[in-house]
């Protein structure tokens, strides 16, 4: 039985999870490779005109493995807390693909707010594939510690690196739009050889993200747009500037943006909004210029 | 106390009953926004953030005229999907613009509660008691309910009535008659009266209309301007329309029918899909089962849980063989392009309704 995992949206956040979860099954997993124009045409081509890039990107993905697996993994997540919600995509994310492909789906379900927990997601998901309760929470707790030591290694590293005396940049958005091959990796690659640090919104300590957001926004309910802005506010004081990396339209992100660049108003932010019709030249302009500009702030030598 | 003015944005006829509330609980100055013109929407769209959806621009230049106007008390609505964060971004483009004003909301994390509203309701008057309050929010939850049973009359009969404007001039009456209301029965007596009065006006109707049905966005659906009044256009072409979005329907019955929706479409659909998501998909299949000839869908540009709704939609449709049109409203669409695409739609339906006969 082989497992077929899209390298897009929540990939990004849970793919330690999912795959220590289904090696400790001894379940085969098959992943997609990193979106590549061909994936981006596919997906264009089988979704809705106005949906997001990230979705469309993450069709193209689906229909890469459509054939090379069983089960498709796609999770539907409606909250992760009380009181809290996610994009509304995240919950249509399994009816949009099953009535757009002719694909097995695993039944992955999470809604906080009406007590279906992630714990719950994966026993009920194991149960689908004849796996007993009992073995499928002991996977889960190894996966979890998996991806704990993971965040761990990975906040240390950015520590470090926030240490260091060159020019660093906040990059701010969703982790599917930061490391995605088409949508992020450009940016942070252009950067790197500026010879500037980017620092990543996503990598920041639970006790930072669950409180800091309010010292921008009080009313606000997107979790991931939470952890965000959380991170933002942690992370003003060491960087010189931010990124605001969206990709066109997303609707959570077209108001906490906005928030975010009227409410911080001493460090210099470029909101950056990819389509699927971007081409490099203009954003490496743009991302030149900004860099510049830093650099001036700094009272750097801007022909080093 | 009465250099102090409140207002609030507009949705459709609605500003009628919650003028009506507000005039009744407190002792400010009421004054709804100016109704919205071309220039609300430019004014709204200046000041807004690029991709927004096209509620938050249509409020925003109300919120402007109405401050311009001398207003210093602001409510919005509030509720789920996006229009719940929309007051703080909005308080803060305000204020950024150098409005000075207070901001109220109606609902709190999208959940209607009484008790809430009674709460912004007292910081608004100090001395309302509960049970004023309760009595005059109960009379205008019935009145948007009479309100909304009589639009739904008017819907089915207006494309084919035989003097022009009876029935908006008569409805304008009605809800003039409405807020002289002040308990149940007086209300109830009214409605009852212009039930009749309804009924009585002449139509010219044929045994099998041209039928259509509009599904989509809430606030599209409900305010006439921002779908560049659609439903007027179909009544010119002599159409039945019928429509489920409306005030009542969202306060008051939602809530109890999303089982029997997912039970009804779970061929298509095995989870709510968020905001009006579920809903546009049980109510496609319903028109299908009911008869109709056409399903108009509409919604802002980039309305997410629609585009999460619309492979379903689109998938239903090409198995039953419905005709369906999309329509998506953004700030600077072209009027005569909706006009022309929906005349395109009705000659469609025309042809297929004269080869089934």
């Amino acid at each position: 039985m082989t497992i077929g995992i899209p390298k897009a949206l929540l990939y990004y956040k849970y793919h330690i999870l999912w795959e220590n979860f289904f090696s400790y099954l001894n379940i085969n997993t098959v992943t997609s490779p990193s979106t590549n124009k061909e994936i981006l045409d596919v997906g264009i081509k089988n979704s809705i005109d106005e949906a997001c890039l990230s979705l469309k990107i993450y069709l193209g993905h689906i229909k890469y493995l459509c054939g090379k697996c069983d089960y498709v993994l796609i999770p539907r997540i409606v909250s992760l807390n009380k009181n809290e919600k996610l994009c509304t995509n995240f919950s249509a994310l399994y009816d949009i693909v099953k009535n757009t492909y002719k694909v097995k789906i695993l039944n992955y379900n999470i809604d906080v707010d009406k007590n279906y927990d992630e714990l719950y997601a994966f026993v009920s998901m194991a149960r689908e594939l004849g796996i007993s309760r009992y073995k499928a929470v002991k996977a889960y707790i190894y996966a979890k510690e998996k991806e704990k030591e993971d965040e761990t290694a990975k906040i240390i590293k950015q520590e470090s690196l926030i240490k260091t005396n060159k020019l660093k940049i906040l990059i701010a958005g969703h982790d599917y739009n930061i490391y995605d091959e088409f949508v992020g990796k450009p940016i942070i690659d252009y950067l790197k050889k500026m010879d500037v640090v980017p620092i990543t919104s996503n990598i920041c300590k639970k006790i930072y993200t669950d409180f800091d957001y309010k010292m921008i926004s009080k009313d606000l309910y997107w979790t991931y747009n939470k952890e965000i802005l959380s991170s933002i506010n942690h992370y003003l004081k060491e960087v010189d500037g931010i990124i605001l990396i969206s990709t066109f339209p997303c609707g959570p992100d077209s108001l906490s943006n906005e928030i975010v660049v009227r409410k911080i108003k001493n460090k210099p932010i470029i909101t950056i909004i990819i389509d699927e019709l971007n081409n490099s030249s203009g954003l490496i302009t743009r991302l030149e210029s900004f860099v510049d500009i830093l650099k001036e702030r700094k009272g750097m030598n801007l022909y080093e | 106390m009465s250099n102090k003015t409140i207002s609030f944005p507009h949705l459709g006829k609605y500003y009628i009953p919650v003028e009506y509330l507000l005039k009744k609980v407190t002792n400010l100055n009421v004054s709804p926004s100016p109704p919205i013109t071309k220039k609300t929407i430019d004014l709204g769209s200046k000041y807004s953030p690029d991709f927004v959806c096209i509620p938050f621009k249509y409020n925003l230049g109300n919120l402007i005229e109405s401050l311009d106007n001398g207003a210093n008390i602001l409510l919005q609505a509030g509720g789920g999907c996006r229009y719940g964060y929309y007051k703080e971004i909005q308080e803060v483009i305000l204020k950024d613009m150098g409005y000075k004003f207070d901001f109220y909301t109606l609902t709190e994390e999208g959940k209607v509660d009484l008790k809430y509203i009674f709460k912004t309701f007292k910081k608004l008057n100090q001395d309302l008691s509960f049970i004023k309050f309760a009595h005059y929010a109960l009379l205008t939850l019935l009145m948007i309910d009479y309100m909304d049973n009589i639009d739904d009359f008017i819907r089915l009969n207006i494309g084919f009535e035989v003097n022009k404007n009876d029935f908006t001039n008569l409805n304008k009456k009605m809800l003039k008659d409405f807020t002289k209301c002040n308990n149940f029965f007086t209300l109830t007596f009214n409605y009852l009266k212009y039930k009749r009065k309804f009924k009585k006006i002449k139509i010219n109707k044929p045994k099998n209309p041209l039928k259509v049905g509009i599904i989509g966005e809430l606030y599209t659906s409900m305010e006439p301007f921002s779908s560049y009044f659609l439903e007027t256009e179909l009544a010119k072409m002599n159409i039945q329309v019928k429509r489920f979005t409306n005030v009542s329907y969202l306060l008051l019955k939602k809530k109890f029918k999303k089982n029997k929706m997912l039970k009804y479409a779970k061929d298509y659909i095995t989870y709510p899909i968020g905001a009006d998501g579920l809903d546009n998909v049980y109510r496609t299949k319903k028109l299908i089962h009911d008869g109709y000839d056409g399903i108009i869908h509409i919604k802002p540009f980039g309305c997410t849980p629609e585009i999460g709704a619309m492979p379903i939609i689109k998938n239903i449709c090409k198995d039953y063989k419905m005709p369906i049109i999309y329509f998506s409203f953004d700030n600077q669409i072209s009027v005569e392009g909706i006009k022309t695409r929906l005349e395109a739609f009705y000659d469609m339906l025309m042809m297929k309704k004269g080869g089934k006969q």
